[in-house]
Formats: structure tokens, sequence, C-alpha cells
């Protein structure tokens, strides 16, 4: 067990929380709620795989992957904004939709090897001691633009006068379309957004964290650790960002826990007997939970962070939303 | 000759609407699930025939079906009564497998000697273990969502993820039957009786695997219609999903109700592991489920909460989980109810909104 391996795989696989989680972030700031994440970034992880076959073309997968994920996403946004169904429970169809378009386009894709997304070292940062090698060595660009884009994703909705917009549209909609901001326009093109990333971290996935098509096994519940992340990180691109490297790294932690014949002075029961790995398997959703009791006591008791208008439909003149 | 879409709010929705709206999606679904078939190279309509005949073409496939509908039955009111106060338990999957463990530590342990005791007591107590097992899988969440407001949608399903990997533990390690990743199979006294064991007196029932279970899931849906209708539990249940503040205001505990319902709704699912190892497997093992906690959710949305329809909705869906296992792509069913949930909240706008079509000379006189 070695921090820098740790911190290097916990970047990797925090990249793909990182985006997920910023995609539902804008979403869930323009008031709706998309529960369909898994789904979305399964038909994601499955479309940039198979495009990534066929093009030969890793990027190419890519931009598939995230048209994918935007496309599902819109069949959400028609659903909710226009005929104002219920939001959790369309999230929860997305996500069966989803999984089955994954499942059945994604037939004979086990075993297959497309091209996948390269890593690269950053000259001179990777020189720094010990977080060099874990932060700017052997990672795919993704995992670079993933450092760039919470602080970007923050200053956007925090700083600019579109992000202003989008944080009055999931506010209050009817005084944000009062003075002419586009209300159903902006909530279409969050939910899209939120499903492009969705599609891109699917395809982070199955092109450069853990390469391959394993049906439901290749997200194996992320998206779901990312809405869980949303609550945690309280709408914060940044907070998002940190906690998926902190849960990313945790993972990768569990998994080094059954190498180590000693541990801690005692003798590694994991090393003894393989199944009490098990155990280990349910560490991640444990800590979801976890992590879920601490951000909705710390939401429950600032009242901050959550946009007002989540989950709720606006219809144009009527009162009260 | 221009035409024009007219949309105005309903005031109220005529009875049969409802049930138009839900046989229309799932037709329009299927029609649209072939239309994918075709696409990836499949023949839909030939393929139709066939799982016709795999679901539904004698009494003993038919039984089949009727074996998979029982948990789809029982999870189906399990999430109709946490739906109806728009608490979502996704977890249903999660409690049928603690139901599942629960029922088996009567026989695993054993809890009584299984040589000596009468049948009805073991299977009582199965039951009682699952329901048990099932209502702390369901507490869990609901006591986080009452006390600490922590969403209920997400722990519900990571418990899932938490409880299956328990039970891989036990199957794998502690239970395992000579190293396979089973346990051993249960002692006969721990079997549900099945239409098959009367075989003898009646030759019909021969092959006929039908098993006990499907009463519980008949008397469950009883149950909770009762409950909806006459009892004040169910009027605060509709109460606080139809209107929370009110339901406060009222005096209703909107924290107690929480708690209760997520138990109850365990307990059901629970019930469903139960029946579903002491009605078919006959032994702890891995992936006891297809995603029945999952699929009971469509069941229940599909039903529109009504306990009842939950039944003949569980028959349809439990032949599509047959059917499942025929087609390929393995996917496809999972697809199908994927497009049957879409077109049904797609189609609740017609419940809301009158649309008519006009024409514009035909507006200009009226106006």
């Amino acid at each position: 067990m070695n921090f820098t391996i740790i911190l290097h795989a916990g970047i990797a696989t925090g990249t793909v929380l990182l985006f997920a989680a910023i995609g539902e972030i804008f979403t869930e700031r323009s008031g709706i709620l998309n529960l369909g994440v898994e789904g979305m970034m399964l038909l994601g992880a499955m479309a940039g795989f198979s495009a990534s076959l066929s093009t030969g073309n890793a990027w190419l997968g890519v931009l598939v992957a995230m048209f994918a994920g935007g496309m599902l996403s819109l069949a959400h946004g028609v659903v909710t904004i226009h005929f104002q169904a219920d939001q959790v429970v369309s999230g929860l169809s997305l996500t069966f939709l989803g999984t089955g378009l994954a499942l059945v386009l994604g037939e004979g894709l086990t075993g297959q090897n497309p091209p996948l997304l390269l890593d690269y070292n950053i000259p001179l940062l990777e020189s720094i001691p010990v977080i060099g090698p874990a932060l700017f060595q052997d990672h795919g660009i993704l995992v670079y633009v993933g450092y760039l884009i919470a602080p970007l994703a923050w200053f956007y909705i925090n700083k600019t006068r579109p992000g202003m917009h989008l944080r009055a549209v999931g506010q209050k909609p009817s005084a944000a379309d009062s003075v002419g901001v586009n209300v159903y326009g902006i909530r279409y093109l969050y939910t899209f957004v939120g499903g492009c990333l969705a599609g891109l971290a699917g395809a982070i996935i199955s092109l450069s964290v853990s390469p391959g098509w394993y049906s439901t096994q290749t997200t194996s519940g992320q998206g779901w650790i990312a809405v869980a992340l949303v609550i945690f990180a309280q709408w914060n691109p940044l907070r998002a960002a940190l906690g998926g490297y902190l849960f990313g790294m945790l993972r990768r932690l569990i998994l080094d826990l059954q190498g180590p014949r000693i541990l801690l002075g005692f003798a590694n029961p994991l090393y003894i007997n393989s199944n009490y790995s098990f155990f280990l398997i349910m560490m991640p959703y444990l800590l979801t939970i976890i992590a879920l009791i601490f951000g909705s006591r710390a939401v429950a008791k600032k009242r901050a962070g959550s946009p007002s208008a989540l989950g709720l439909p606006y219809v144009r003149g009527e009162r009260g939303k | 000759m221009a035409m024009r879409l007219k949309v105005e709010k309903r005031v109220d929705v005529p009875k049969w609407l409802p049930l138009a709206t839900s046989v229309g999606s799932v037709v329009l679904a299927f029609i649209l699930g072939g239309i994918i078939f075709k696409i990836v190279g499949g023949e839909p309509i030939k393929a139709a025939k066939y799982l016709f005949q795999a679901v539904f073409g004698s009494w003993a496939v038919f039984s089949d079906t009727m074996v998979k509908a029982t948990p789809l039955i029982l999870i189906g009111v399990a999430c109709a009564i946490a739906f109806k106060m728009r608490l979502w338990n996704i977890g249903a999957e999660g409690q049928f497998y603690a139901g599942a463990f629960g029922a088996s530590l009567v026989v695993l342990i054993p809890i009584v000697p299984l040589e000596s005791t009468p049948k009805f007591i073991v299977i009582g107590l199965m039951m009682l273990f699952g329901m048990i097992a099932g209502a702390i899988w369901g507490f869990i969440p609901g006591y986080l969502r009452a006390k600490y407001k922590v969403n209920e949608i997400i722990t519900t399903l990571m418990l899932n993820y938490i409880i299956i990997n328990w039970n891989n533990f036990w199957i794998f390690d502690k239970w395992s039957d000579r190293g396979f990743q089973m346990t051993a199979s249960f002692d006969r006294v721990a079997w549900l009786p099945r239409l098959a064991d009367y075989a003898k007196e009646f030759k019909a029932f021969s092959g006929v695997t039908l098993h006990l279970g499907v009463l519980f899931g008949i008397i469950a849906a009883i149950i909770v219609w009762w409950i909806f209708k006459y009892s004040r539990w169910g009027y605060e249940i509709k109460l606080i999903g139809d209107n929370p503040d009110a339901a406060h205001y009222a005096g209703i505990s909107i924290s107690k109700n929480i708690i209760l319902v997520m138990a109850f709704s365990g307990a059901l699912a629970g019930l469903a592991g139960m029946s579903e190892i002491s009605g078919v497997v006959h032994r702890l093992q891995e992936s006891i489920s297809p995603g029945y906690g999952f699929t009971g959710i469509i069941v229940a949305w599909l039903a529109k909460l009504n306990p009842f329809a939950i039944i003949p909705v569980s028959v349809l869906f439990a032949g599509l989980i047959v059917a499942g296992r025929e087609l390929q792509p393995a996917g496809l069913s999972f697809l199908l109810q994927g497009i049957i949930l879409f077109m049904l909240i797609s189609s609740d706008v017609f419940l809301r909104y009158k649309i008519h079509i006009l024409r514009t000379d035909e507006e200009k006189e009226t106006t």
C-alpha cells in the first residue's frame, strides 16, 4: 500500500464521479431532478465503447457517448418539463430505459478491444514530489480536464450572467420568467448538459479507467453514488470534485487492503479468507449512506444549497410555483 | 385547412380514462419494443407468437408465469403503500434479499429442531423472520429519512448492494454447500406446499409448480386495499402523500408514519423473499431475483397504486420475465419495462389536460 498509488487511482476513478456529479449539479440547479444518471452513464459507457470499436477512434467514442447520454436525458426533459410528470418516477424510468438500451445495443461487446484513451504526463508538474506522480503522470486527458472543470463550473454558476439565469430558474422560475428568462429553454439545456456529462463519465469508465464492457457491472451503481455526491456537495461543484476524489481513493484503499499479510500488526483476515472481501465491496455503498447523512444534516441546518424549485414542474401562468 | 391543438385543464377525470391510458401505454410500448427488436435484427411477430406460447401456452407454463408473478404481487403492494405516501422505496430488491436471509436463518441455524417441528410452525417462523428482516431493511432508510431528512431513494438503493454482498458472504463462506456458491437444499419441512405435491390426488396438478406464496400475495393485496379504503392509517398515508402540510396541521405525525410505512413496505418485500426461497429455490443462493424489486416498482405504478390492479399487472410482467429468459438479447425485457414506464408517465398528461384538435376555420366560427 503506497499513498501515491492510492492517490493516483483515486484521482482516476474519482474523475468518473466528478463529471457525473457536476452534470447533475447543472441539471438540478435548473430545478430538474434527474435520477437517471446510472442509466445515462451505462448508455454512455456502451456507446463510447461501441463507437470507438467501430470507428477506431476513442475520441469519436467519447463524443458519441456524450451525445447518447444527452439524447436520453432529453426524454426526461420532455416528460418532466412539458408533460409535468413526476420527476422521481421519470428519472427511475430513465434508469430502466438506459440500462435496457445499453444491454440490448451492447450485446456482443464484451471481450472486444477498441482503441482506448491514451495516458499522458504533464511536464514540469510531474516532478513535484509525492503528488506529482499521482496527479500529473499516466492520466488520461479527461482527468486533467477534470481538474479544470470543477472551478470552471463553480465560476460559471456563481459569477456569470448565464449562471445567474440558471440559478434563478432553479430557485424561482416564475420570477425568472417575469423578467424574460426562457425557463423551459434553460431547463432543457441543462438537462441535456447533465446527460452529456453523465455519458462522458460512462465513456471514461469503459475507455480509460477500467476499460471494457461488462454489462451492468460496468458502472455498478456509480451513477447513484454521483447523485448522492450532489447532495453531499450541497450543489457546489468544488465540493463535488473533492468528494469524488476522496471517494475514488477510498475505493482503491479498500481494494488494496486485501494485499498485505500483516495489517496494523495483526494477521490480515482479508488475506486469510478472501470471502471477507464481500464486506469490503459493501464499503463504498455504506460510505455513501454515511456521507449522505452528514450532507443532509448540513443542508437541513443551513437550509442552503438545495435549489428551492428542485423537482417542481413549472407551468406558465399558474400561481405559487 | 390548417389545424391547431388546443389544450385545456381537465376539471374532472372520466372513470375509464386512467385504465385506458395504462392499457394504451403498454400496447404502445410493445409496438415500440417490437420496432427496436426489428432494428437489432429480430422477427417481432414470430417472436411474440412464440413468447405467448412460452408464457401462457399451457397450464404448466402458465403456472410458471404465476410463480414469477407471486413475488411481483407482494413487492408491487409493498411499493404501492410507500408510493401512496410519496416515499420512494427503491429498495424492495434489497428487502427481498433480506427476507430470504431472515427466512434462511430459521432453517440453517436452525432455530427449531426441524425433524420434530410441525410444518406450519417452521413455515410460520420463516414468514416471521423473513418479514422482520425485510422490515429492518426498510426501517433503516425510513428512520434516516424521518430523523435526518436523508433522501430515501439513495439509501434504499445503497442498501440493496449491501445486503446482496452480505448474503453472498454467508452463501460463499459459512453456509456454503461443499464449496458451491449456495447453501444445502432445505429440509422438505421448510418447503411451501405446491400444487404438484397433490398430484397423487389430482392428476391435473402433476408438474404444476404454483405454491402457497401466491396466496400471501393476494391476501397482502386485500389487506392493503382495506388499509387504504377503511383504516385511519390509510387515510393518514394518503393525506401525507397528497398534502403533507395539511397532514401536519391535522396533527398527524409525519416522521412516525415514514418509519412505519417503510418498515411495513420492507416487511412485505421480505415476505416475497421468504416465499421465493421456501416455495421455489429451496435454498439460499446468489441471484435469487431477476430484478423483482425493480419490476415491482413499475407494476405498482402501472396499477396506479391500486392493490387489486397489481395482481393482473404482475401476471403480465411475470410473462415478460419468463419471456426474458427466452429473448435474445437479454436486456430486451428491461428495455420494454423502461418504455412502458415512460409511456405511462407521459400519458398522465391526458389525465390532467384535455387536448382538442381544432380546424382554424372552425375556431373562427366559434369566436
